[in-house]
């Protein structure tokens, strides 16, 4: 590994496009536009990227949604063309912009993979070959002669997902797209991942799932407002955009936040009255308001004082709150046990977006609490941070 | 760059296959709708202009000479109407894949092209049922077969590409070959033509490739553009085949690059 290969050169690369409202689609529309003397309105898209890709990477591109990147994908794929700059591929490139193009429902299963094929640039010969390791993993084989209409949603992604991972290709590129799909269904994604990594497979990935980026990039760049942010070792590029992603979302929120949205208060279990002093062990409930409309996800830590974190409470954990978003919500009570030793405590609350766990709003060190030193509600008293709950057996 | 690659190939024939299974499905009589289609078109002209408006009394083996014409034209109508809509309608492909954007026009001519060759083997088979004698002559229908794909071919780059742009293009096509099937000498003998006009005919390639693929086909007393003009003129039609061709593949190429995000 003393001199790498490049496998793709992006240099300087500039996109732009001329914005669709001024798009002459019919010819009274043309004469209206000449009569006007309408000037075209564009869009900078991409704005002077250059980086390489080597043999053997696992190369992310990252970037919030219309930050470009998929213009980026576009334009390594060849299905766009550059305004200025140019992408050099060396080798065979398939990408998977979506998967599945050029299915027809009409067509048998088999005759989709055909088509399939041809249209990712494979010839006959080779979509045979490749033929049967789809079919087996796709787990199709009696289905093959069917038409793919009479297939389940979850029968077409399938085939469309086998032909993706079976195909053999110099470089692959893949879309975000592909993670979409229920749990199963995105391990199975990953475990491809992993396969392609141990094989030494030239991927591009774009993704703005920073775990997959941590996990799997071997080197990532970050694309922003079409420039190229930051380039190289994947999490310090996954921790730029966290960082980025929260400098953005901060500044979207400065017209709507308000100082000190949120208000937390303390009560023992079904009180009525807020208090700030707790005997060990006692059950209480914890009223969080907040004044902002798009919380989704709300998030309690738990501190010591002298600065441990004690543990966090999230909202998604209960069953009830998986699929709730809180957006309507302007408040919320988490009852909780507290068997932890006596001192004084504090919380921080988040308020978090679902998607992608971006704090929309945060009020830090507030609800301060102490735990006294009665032990009443307990058995037996213990020493240490947290009093668990234990049970002894005599060793046979 | 090379055109003609295995690639290229597999794309190419797994388009046009997909059009043919998709084209019927669901129908009882499926492809030989394909041959059908021309032949009730063909009856209900052949019963309006032998019994109500006799046009063809004169012309020796009238309804061959008529099938002819009308197969030719269904071609031309064909091809370039499916090839005008082709980008458009494969936008699907266009913005997610790579392959070469004239395959798609090439594949619509093709389909087309699959077609003529049924409707000609019904052609035959009605020349001989009337009596036409089969002579060596009859290849000659291929170089004038190659001749109408061309401009086919010219048509559809220049219409395809513009209709990413103008979505207009296809109605209007739609009336210019309706105008153009009076236009052409189809159901009419160009002979009832006043001999001083017959020459304006041949401007029309159209004209000159149908009644070429007659005079070698059916009869020798089609009129053709051969025994009409004497001067340099009798090029411009193949002139203007070629200069459509021409401009139009220069047009496609120059915007297809720009075919993904204009559609």
């Amino acid at each position: 590994m003393s001199q790498k290969e490049i496998a793709v050169a992006v240099k300087d690369i500039h996109k732009e496009f001329i914005l669709p409202q001024n798009k002459n689609s019919t010819f009274k529309q043309t004469v209206v536009n000449i009569v006007k003397k309408g000037g075209k309105v564009t869009q900078k898209t991409l704005d002077g990227v250059s980086f390489d890709v080597y043999k053997g990477d696992f190369f992310g591109i990252v970037g919030r949604n219309g930050s470009g990147k998929s213009t980026l994908l576009k334009l390594i794929a060849g299905v766009y063309s550059p305004t200025a700059g140019n992408v050099a591929v060396h080798g065979g490139l398939t990408p998977f912009i979506e998967l599945g193009v050029g299915f027809n429902p009409e067509l048998s299963g088999r005759d989709n993979v055909y088509l399939n094929g041809a249209l990712l640039g494979f010839t006959h010969k080779q979509v045979a070959k490749m033929y049967d390791a789809i079919v087996e993993f796709a787990e199709l084989g009696p289905f093959m002669d069917q038409k793919l209409k009479n297939y389940s949603s979850g029968m077409q992604v399938r085939l469309a997902f086998s032909i993706a991972i079976k195909a053999k290709n110099d470089v692959l590129i893949f879309d975000e797209v592909l993670a979409v799909g229920d749990e199963a269904f995105q391990r199975k994604c990953l475990d491809v991942f992993d396969g392609y990594k141990a094989d030494g497979q030239t991927v591009i990935l774009v993704t703005h799932d920073m775990e997959t980026v941590k996990k799997y990039c071997s080197r990532a760049v970050l694309i922003s407002e079409g420039k190229k942010i930051k380039e190289g070792d994947p999490v310090a590029v996954a921790d730029e955009y966290s960082r980025l992603n929260q400098v953005q979302i901060d500044r979207e929120l400065q017209r709507t936040r308000k100082e000190g949205s949120i208000r937390i208060s303390l009560f023992d279990k079904n009180g009525k009255t807020p208090k700030n002093t707790f005997p060990v062990n006692s059950e209480i409930d914890i009223h969080i308001e907040w004044d902002i409309d798009n919380a989704e996800v709300v998030m309690v830590d738990m501190y010591k004082l002298s600065g441990e974190h004690i543990t966090n409470f999230k909202s998604v954990r209960d069953k009830k709150f998986k699929e709730v978003n809180l957006k309507k919500e302007h408040g919320v009570i988490v009852s909780t046990p507290l068997p932890i030793a006596p001192g004084k405590y504090f919380f921080n609350v988040t308020l978090r977006r679902r998607s992608d766990d971006v704090e929309v709003d945060a009020e830090y060190h507030i609800g301060d609490f102490v735990v006294s030193e009665d032990w009443s509600k307990v058995d037996q008293t213990w020493s240490g941070l947290v009093g668990l709950a234990s049970e002894w057996t005599v060793k046979k | 760059m090379r055109y003609v690659t295995a690639k290229n190939r597999a794309i190419l024939q797994e388009m046009v296959k997909t059009d043919f299974k998709v084209r019927y499905q669901g129908s009882v009589l499926g492809y030989l709708w394909s041959l059908l289609k021309p032949l009730f078109l063909f009856a209900i002209l052949y019963v309006v202009f032998t019994y109500i408006i006799p046009l063809g009394k004169a012309v020796e083996h009238y309804p061959v000479y008529l099938l002819t014409g009308i197969v030719l034209w269904n071609f031309f109508t064909e091809a370039t109407v499916q090839g005008a809509s082709s980008i458009v309608a494969r936008g699907d492909l266009i913005r997610k894949v790579s392959i070469p954007r004239y395959l798609v026009v090439l594949a619509s001519t093709l389909s087309a092209l699959i077609n003529l060759g049924l409707s000609l083997i019904v052609v035959v088979v009605f020349a001989l049922f009337n009596g036409v004698m089969p002579t060596f002559e009859w290849l000659l229908i291929i170089p004038i077969i190659a001749q109408l794909v061309l401009f086919a071919l010219g048509v559809s780059f220049l219409l395809s590409a513009l209709y990413v742009k103008f979505r207009d293009i296809t109605y209007i096509w739609e009336i210019f070959l309706q105008a153009g099937f009076y236009a052409t000498p189809i159901i009419y003998p160009l002979a009832m033509v006043p001999e001083s006009l017959q020459k304006w005919f041949f401007l029309n390639p159209m004209a000159q490739i149908i009644q070429d693929a007659r005079y070698v086909l059916v009869t020798d007393t089609s009129v053709t553009i051969w025994s009409t003009i004497q001067s340099w003129a009798i090029v411009i039609p193949f002139a203007i085949i070629a200069l459509l061709f021409a401009v139009g593949v220069w047009y496609f190429k120059r915007r297809s690059p720009y075919f993904a995000e204009d559609i």
